[in-house]
Parts: C-alpha cells; structure tokens; sequence
C-alpha cells in the first residue's frame, strides 16, 4: 500500500539540444515525469539515447534548454552557476563509472571532500566520514590511496563520498560499467541497501541488465523519449 | 589546511616534471638575481659618492689637465671650504690582469675630504711623513698580501717609467660600499719627477676635489668655479661628484641597458616553460577538476587550486634560486675580483627574485586557471585522464 | 624499418599549445645565443678592418694607447728617416705624424656627453688608410678652424654634421666634410689638420707615427731595433694588431657574458624541452606498445621520439634566428674602457651565425629529448599496452 507523497523529483517538458557543427541534434524531447522519494529507479536506453543526459540534468551539473527540474522544493533550473554549486553539495550524490577518485588524497579524505563544503567542525567531520566509511565496510583502509585499492573497493569509497553529506539524491553513471562480476554484484547490493535501510533515492543510468534488476522502476529512454517499463 | 595540503601533494605528484621545472626555476631566478647585482655593481661608483663634493676637471675631457695655479682661486670662491687635487696615473702592478685604481693626490687635503677612508693614526702620519710612501685599501692588501713597509712597484703608462712606492698604511671603509681596492700616492712625488724629466708636464692637475660649506650651495659654488675660468686657457667643467660618477656610466649606457634587458628575458624565458607545464598538468586534470565541481567546489576552488599549485613549483625554485645567488656571488667575488671587486647581494636584490618568482607563479598559471576553472563539468567528465 | 617522421610532425601539430610554447622558450634562447655571436661579430669586424697588417703604429712606451702617448717632434723626424718606411708616389715617405686626444661632445637627442677621438691628421694620413674615403665635403684648409668627422659622428653628435660646428680649444670648429670609414673605429673620429689641432690643444708633441712598411717582412726588424733604443723609449706595434688590442678587454667581457648567458638559457629552454617530451612519451603510453607489438625496434622508437625533440628545435631555432636578424637594425655605442674612447659597432649577421644558432637549437632539442626518448624505447610491451 503506498501512501501518497509529494515526489522528490518532477520534471516537467525538459528540452536539451546539442550543437554539432552546424547541426542540432535534440538529445532529450519534451521529457515529464516523477520520482518518489525512497525509489531506486534504473534508466536504460541504447547508446546516444540521452540518459546520461537526463542524469545530468537532475543531478544539476547541466542546464536544460527549456523545461523545468525539482528536486525536493527546490528549482533548480532557476538556480545561478553559484547556487547549483552550493546545492549539489548538500542535495546530490554522485557516483561514476570510473570512481573519480583524487589520486593524491586518501580514502579518508576523498570522502571528508564534500563536508569541507559545510561548515562541521574538524572532529564532526571526522565523525561523518568514519560513518560512511563503516557503512560501505572499508574502515580498516581509511588512509589507503585510490592506486592501493581495488576497483571495487574504489567504487565503495565513492559511495561513501556520495553519501556522507547526507544529500536527497544520488546519481550513478553506470556504476558497475568498469567492474568484474564479483565487484558489482557488490556495489549493488550496497546500493540496494542505501535504499532499504537509509531511505536514499537512487536514479542510476545502466546498460546492464543485472543492475536493472535490482532497480525497483526501470524507464527507457529512446531518442530522447521516455517510455515506461515496469520491473 | 586542506587545501595546502592538495596544493602540495597535487604539485609533488609528478615528481620529474615538477622537479624540472623547480629547477628551471630555480637557475633562472639565480641568473636574474647575478645580472641585476652586476648591473648594481656598476652603480656602485655612484652610492659611494656624495653631494657635498665637487669635481672640476678639464672642460674639454679627462685627457687634458689643469694648472695647479688654479687652487689658490678656486679657494676664494665663496662656499669652497678645503680643496685637494690629484692625477689618475694608471700604473700597472705586474701585468694588466692586476688592475686597480691608483692617483696622485694631495695627501694630507684629500683624506680630509674622504673621512669615509679610516685609517689608523699612526700609519696615518708615516704615510703623510714619506713622500714616497702609499695608502692601499684593505681588500687589496690582502689580495696581493702585501704589508706595511713593502715596496710596490707600478709600471707607469700615462707617466712613464717604473716607480716605486713604500707602503705606508692600509685604509678600511667606513662602511660596506666604500671600496678598499685603491692605492693613492704624493702628488709632490709626482710633480717633482715629472719637473726633473719632462718639465713641460709639471704643475699640472687632472682634477681638483672641492668641499662646500653647505650641501645646498654645491650648484652655484659649480657654477661660480667654471664662470672664474672661462675664456682662460684651461677651462673648467665643474660638477659633484655623484654626477660625474654618473656621466661615466652614462658613457657605458648601452651596455648596462643590454644586461637589464637580458636579465629580464631570463625571466621570460622561464614564464615560457613554467605555463607549458602547468598548461599540461591541468589538461591532464581537467576530470578530477570536473569531478570536484561536481561534488560543489565552485570556480574560485578549482582556480585556487591550478593557480596554488603554479605558485608552490614556482616560490620553490625561487627560494632555491635566491638561496644559490650567495654562494655563486662569493665564487664571483673570488675568481673573477679583476673584473668585480665587489660583488655583494643586496636584500633590494632577494626581494626581487622572489617577486619575479611569484610573477613566473602567477604567468605560467593564468591561461591553464582560467582553462580549468571554467570548464563545464559535462565536458570535464568525459575526458578521463 | 623505420617510423615514418610525419609520424612525429603530426604528433607535434595535435598539441599546438605545449608544441608552441616549447619552441618560444627555444626562439628565445637562440636569439640571445645569435645575438651574442653577432655582437661580438660586429666588434670583431670593426677592429680588424681599423687598421692594416702593413702600417706600423709608433708609440711611446708603456702607454696603454694613443691618447696616453706622447712622441717628441726630434723622435718623430728620427722615425721618418728609417729605411723600412715605404716611399710614397710622390716621392715622400708614406708616413704621418699624428695627434690623438679626446673630447667630451654632447650626443644628438640627449644631453648625455661622450668622449670622442680627435685626431690631428697629416698629408699621409688618408694615403695609409685607404678603408677610409671622403663622401661629402672637401678636406679641411690648411690653417683655418676646419675639421671633417666619420660618419657615425655626423650622425650622432650635436654639431657633427656637414655645416655645423663643434666647440673645443676655445675655438669654434666647421664640419667642412664627411668621411665614411665603414665599420672600423675611424667613423667614431673627427679628423683635422694635426698643427691646427696642436696649437689649439697646446700640446707640443704627437701622439703616435703611423707608417707604410716597405716590405712587410721587415717590421720584426725595425721594432726590435726601434725598442732597443733606450733614446727613444718608443714601441711598434702593427696598426691591425694595435686596434685589436685596444678593444681585447671589451670583446672578451662581451664574449664572456653572453655566452654564460646563453649557457644559463639554454638550461632553462633545454629543461622546458624535456618537460615536453616526457609528457608526449607519457601521454602515448599505448600507442608506442602497440608499435612495438607491432614490430617496430625499440632504435626506431628512440628515433622518432628524438626526431620529433629536433623538429621542436629546428622550429625554435628558425624563429630565433628570423628575430635576431632585425638586430643588425641596431647600432651599439658604448665607451671603450680601455681607451675611454667611444666605440660604435652592430650586430652583424653572417651565414657561420646562421649556422651555428641552428645546430645549437638542435642540439638543444636533442639534449631535450633524449632521455624522454631513451625511457620511451625501454618500456615493456606489456605494460604499455594495459596502461590505460
């Protein structure tokens, strides 16, 4: 039984053009749609069908060409280059196909990065990080740098970053895209577990069917439109 | 603070790009910092002379002389207050490689005039006793180790012959800039040799060293000295001391402008280098600096950080650099004292080359800072490595 | 089989930035490296073309140079009547007596004054120096207050000028003519009549005897016998050999300078080089294992990577070149130390410059990349073709 709620995501007639030369390509065409808090939706699509794109949108790091994102109360297609900053540090998650690790800062301090946005003190940092970092169970190689870390154990660091700031949202880019089979089924079920236990929201981008699975909603994107496919 | 911390990790994570480049730094830096002492070095001349002394000379040029009849007029212009007189000669010490300044003076008026000259009481009077004896500076005496009592022989050139002087006392600077390389002589040694073997160039000066009264009246006393000889068969130019130090300079103005240009292109030089690694380090970035975007650094952060690490690699070669300048003045000063006697770093001197360090921090960063700060995250993303 | 170069030249052309500010730091380097050479190339000329291997110099000894010298009218008439002085067509030895001082002369556009050579001339003197030529004007008349200058005076010094006047001795002296003197010292001079100049001075002796030998070989001859002479107390020196001398001190100053100069930059432009290269050879980590698997020897790789360091020096070097030759634009004028005399001289380009500035570049680019070549070529297939 589902009690209504106001969604955490809407998005309404989202239009995103790119130049190429002098042709414009429209990767996202008139794009509507909710997302209810607590959800873990996959997006799946073939290549060029504009996903990423939609997840960059939501996510706040692109700027749509007409159309209109919410992400819990907030607009933030109104938002200025400044305050999208300063929002997505304290709303959105972000986890990449590559990790995007800082090479020259430890676990530790990859997943402080994010809090040195707020301002916590030294040791309530220190006290989140620690958090995130038992959460994802890699405490034991805090001070360990992304070169001495497997790919797994890398992608579970950049979970712990994408969550210690406790955001609304987290975002993944084909999270499991550069792992064996063994380190994805992991990551998956620790994102499955963000969902259950935490109550996170996770809108993932994947072309991989067994990541798809684990999702609770699964939309299609082709040719920048959205179909719907219940999982 | 973090960010030192990313600063210093980020610009040590390549450790042979950043070292080259430290050391790039770090020799241009020792280069400029040489040049601009050398060019300060000739200069020298001039913050050793003071306002208060005034030259007179031949008008039409150092070559001629003056008669020594002049001193007696030039005494009664008002604002003279003491007078000497003397005659570059030019000797040679054992072979032309051993330069140094040596001039007949009035001994006793001259020293009067240069307090600046310490020497001590007794070799003072020996010296004022023995026409034939000399006063050499310090650092001269001690580089040919010469003692009191000594005899020096200089091989004339203006005034033929070898003549022999005895040392009779060794003279200190008052202060760091004075110069100790000089040996000075008796005028009377001079004028009575010359009288003996060729007369017609006796009772001659080549320049006339006048003390004023007061500082402010130098111009006119000038002035009033050159107007009394005019139309007589020498005249006079006269002028302070600190200007004619000047004119000299002037003369060998080409050269001096040459090294300041090329101690500049140094720096340029190294700008050059230093933008093309950091023009490099912050492409190969350009998805970590996405990535931090992304997370919520602002622009100002990426900035701050592209620009911080160009201004740690460049302050590093800097101070190596600055720091190298001492020990390269010393070797100066010792293998090539023909050429600089002195050769001493001035603190105006270090805080120039940590300026032009922090300039070729601030160069090099400019495009690559500006590159990087604005990148949008969605292009930054998709560049990976 | 080697690597094709437009391998390396295309590799150069993708990253336009790196690839052009590597080579600007090398265009500097080169202009000053070309700069120095063709200072010290146009004081060489101007000394050696001053003065001929056959004209002897006399002057008194020790004196350092002419304006230090003084030679008594009875030893100048001893001298004229030596048997190896040339007898001229006229009949009369080809030998002049002259009279050298300096004066101080204010400079066209500035007030700033210099010493300039004055020398008292007589009737042999053009005959012994024939790089010397009158081009405009006439010579001065005898016993009138007349004086011709050397280009470089005409064109630099207030009153130089056909026409115009110079003050000295009390008098007023016209410039009545023009003398080009090419490159030698001469164009820095103002000549006129050496007894006009003596009364004027009053100086009663000479400065110098300048005389044509009468047979080269005889100069060894006559200055050992002329110094042995302890009457005269005179030197002889070859007039080519004098003039180089006067201006030893300065073109090895100059020559010491600029190359430590030159060596320092070249640190920085070689050290700017390798930077570069490092960074290629990093940055094409696959590409050269997959050459390698694809069977090129590790000789070639070392090959094209040095290779594509040259072309970033040989494009340096052309650019530093091109630069440095606008300095021949430039005329140097300075006070030479040794005589107190001003000198004037340019940079003069000549093809050795040319050449030498290019292989210097060269070896600057191949100093640049060797090592990051030599890394390149060591790398183990494997590692290279799994690095990402």
């Amino acid at each position: 039984m589902e009690v209504p709620r106001q969604p955490i995501v809407e998005i309404k007639n989202l239009n995103k053009t790119y130049r190429r030369g002098s042709q414009v390509i429209s990767v996202l065409n008139d794009i509507t749609f909710d997302i209810e808090e607590g959800e873990f939706l996959a997006l799946m699509g073939p290549s060029g069908s504009g996903k990423t794109t939609l997840l960059n949108l939501i996510a706040g790091i692109d700027k749509p060409d007409s159309g209109s994102v919410r992400v819990g109360e907030v607009e933030i297609t109104s938002l200025s280059e400044t305050e999208l900053a300063r929002w997505r540090a304290s709303h959105v998650g972000f986890i990449f196909q590559f990790y995007n690790l800082i090479p020259v800062l430890t676990a530790f301090e990859n997943v402080e990065l994010p809090l040195l946005l707020t301002g916590l003190s030294r040791r309530e940092r220190r006290e989140h990080v620690e958090t995130a970092l038992y959460a994802v169970n890699l405490s034991d190689r805090m001070d360990h740098y992304p070169s001495q870390l497997s790919g797994g154990q890398q992608q579970r660091v950049a979970i712990a970053r994408a969550v210690v700031a406790d955001p609304t949202i987290l975002v993944a880019d084909e999270p499991t895209g550069d792992l064996d089979r063994v380190s994805a089924r992991e990551i998956l079920d620790l994102m499955e577990r963000l969902v259950h236990e935490l109550g996170k929201t996770i809108i993932m981008v994947t072309h991989d069917p067994r990541a798809a699975e684990k999702a609770h909603m699964v939309r299609n994107l082709d040719k920048g439109v959205l179909n719907n496919v219940l999982s | 603070m973090f960010f030192l911390k990313l600063l210093f990790r980020n610009a040590f994570r390549h450790k042979l790009r950043t070292t080259l480049t430290v050391v790039g730094v770090a020799i241009a830096i020792l280069a400029f910092g040489l040049l601009r002492t050398l060019v300060g070095l000739w200069y020298l001349g001039v913050e050793r002379s003071s306002a208060t002394r005034l030259v007179t000379r031949n008008a039409i040029s150092l070559v001629f002389t003056l008669p020594i009849s002049y001193k007696d007029r030039i005494l009664q212009i008002r604002g003279v207050k003491s007078i000497s007189y003397g005659n570059w000669f030019g000797g040679i010490y054992a072979d032309e490689k051993h330069f140094f300044a040596n001039y007949a003076v009035e001994p006793r008026s001259y020293l009067e005039l240069y307090p600046e000259f310490v020497l001590p009481p007794d070799q003072k009077a020996a010296f004022l006793r023995d026409r034939k004896g000399c006063i050499v500076g310090a650092k001269l005496a001690e580089l040919h180790k010469w003692k009191l009592g000594d005899i020096i022989t200089l091989k004339g050139t203006i005034f033929p012959g070898q003549w022999e002087f005895v040392l009779r006392a060794i003279y200190k600077g008052a202060d760091k800039s004075t110069e100790e390389r000089a040996l000075m002589f008796h005028w009377d040694y001079l004028n009575e040799t010359m009288k003996k073997t060729v007369p017609r160039r006796a009772d001659q000066v080549g320049f006339y060293m006048i003390g004023v009264t007061n500082k402010d009246l130098a111009p006119e006393v000038a002035v009033e000295i050159d107007r009394t000889f005019k139309n007589s068969l020498a005249e006079t130019m006269t002028e302070t001391e600190r200007a004619f130090q000047l004119g000299f300079i002037s003369m060998t103005e080409a050269i001096l402008i040459a090294i300041q240009i090329v101690s500049y292109v140094v720096i340029v030089i190294i700008m050059v280098v230093a933008a093309n690694t950091m023009a490099m380090t912050a492409r190969e970035r350009i998805s970590e600096y996405a990535t931090f975007k992304t997370i919520g650094f602002g622009k100002w952060h990426i900035g701050g950080i592209v620009f911080g690490e160009s201004l740690v690699i460049a302050m590093t070669g800097g101070i190596i650099g600055a720091l190298l300048t001492f020990p390269a003045a010393r070797w100066f000063e010792v293998e090539l004292s023909q050429y600089f006697p002195v050769f001493s770093v001035s603190p105006f001197t270090i805080y120039l080359d940590l300026l032009a360090a922090m300039g070729i921090g601030v160069v090099a960063a400019v495009f690559p800072t500006w590159r990087s700060a604005t990148i949008r995250i969605v292009e930054g993303l998709r560049r990976i490595g | 089989m080697g690597i094709p170069y437009s391998y390396s030249i295309r590799n150069l052309l993708t990253r336009k930035l790196t690839t052009v500010l590597t080579a600007l730091g090398m265009a500097l380097v080169v202009f000053v490296f070309a700069a120095t050479l063709m200072l010290s190339e146009g004081l060489r000329k101007t000394l050696v073309d001053t003065g001929s291997y056959d004209n002897v110099v006399v002057i008194r000894k020790a004196a350092n140079s002419e304006v230090q010298s003084g030679v008594e009218r009875l030893k100048a008439s001893i001298i004229e009547t030596q048997p190896e002085v040339a007898i001229g067509e006229n009949g009369e030895p080809l030998l002049a007596k002259e009279l050298v001082v300096l004066i101080n002369l204010p400079k066209r556009g500035s007030s700033k004054p210099a010493n300039v050579v004055i020398r008292g001339i007589g009737a042999g003197s053009l005959l012994l120096r024939p790089q010397v030529r009158l081009v405009e004007g006439r010579m001065p008349k005898p016993g009138s207050a007349e004086v011709i200058a050397g280009g470089s005076i005409a064109k630099r010094f207030q009153g130089g000028g056909i026409g115009e006047t110079v003050r000295f001795g009390m008098r007023d002296w016209t410039v009545v003519g023009i003398f080009d003197a090419g490159n030698t010292g001469f164009s820095s001079e103002i000549w006129g009549d050496v007894d006009q100049l003596m009364q004027a001075f009053r100086r009663p002796v000479y400065s110098s005897v300048i005389f044509r030998l009468r047979d080269s070989t005889e100069f060894e001859g006559f200055k050992t016998r002329i110094e042995g002479d302890p009457r005269l107390s005179l030197e002889a020196k070859r007039e080519k050999i004098f003039y180089a001398e006067q201006s030893e001190g300065m073109a090895k100053f100059l020559n010491i300078l600029g190359m430590t100069l030159t060596v320092i930059f070249s640190l920085g432009a070689v050290i700017g080089a390798m930077i570069t290269m490092y960074a290629a050879v990093a940055n094409r980590v696959t590409e050269i294992g997959t050459l390698r698997a694809l069977g090129f020897q590790k000789g070639s790789i070392l090959a094209t990577f040095v290779l594509e360091s040259l072309f970033l020096g040989f494009i340096g070097g052309c650019i530093g070149i091109f630069f440095a030759s606008f300095m021949q634009l430039i005329t140097i004028s300075t006070m030479n130390w040794q005589t107190f005399a001003e000198l004037a001289f340019s940079f003069t380009l000549t093809p050795d410059i040319t050449g030498k500035s290019l292989a210097f570049s060269l070896i600057m680019g191949f100093a640049g990349g060797l090592l990051p070549a030599v890394r390149a070529s060591r790398m183990s297939i494997v590692e290279a073709l799994r690095a990402t």
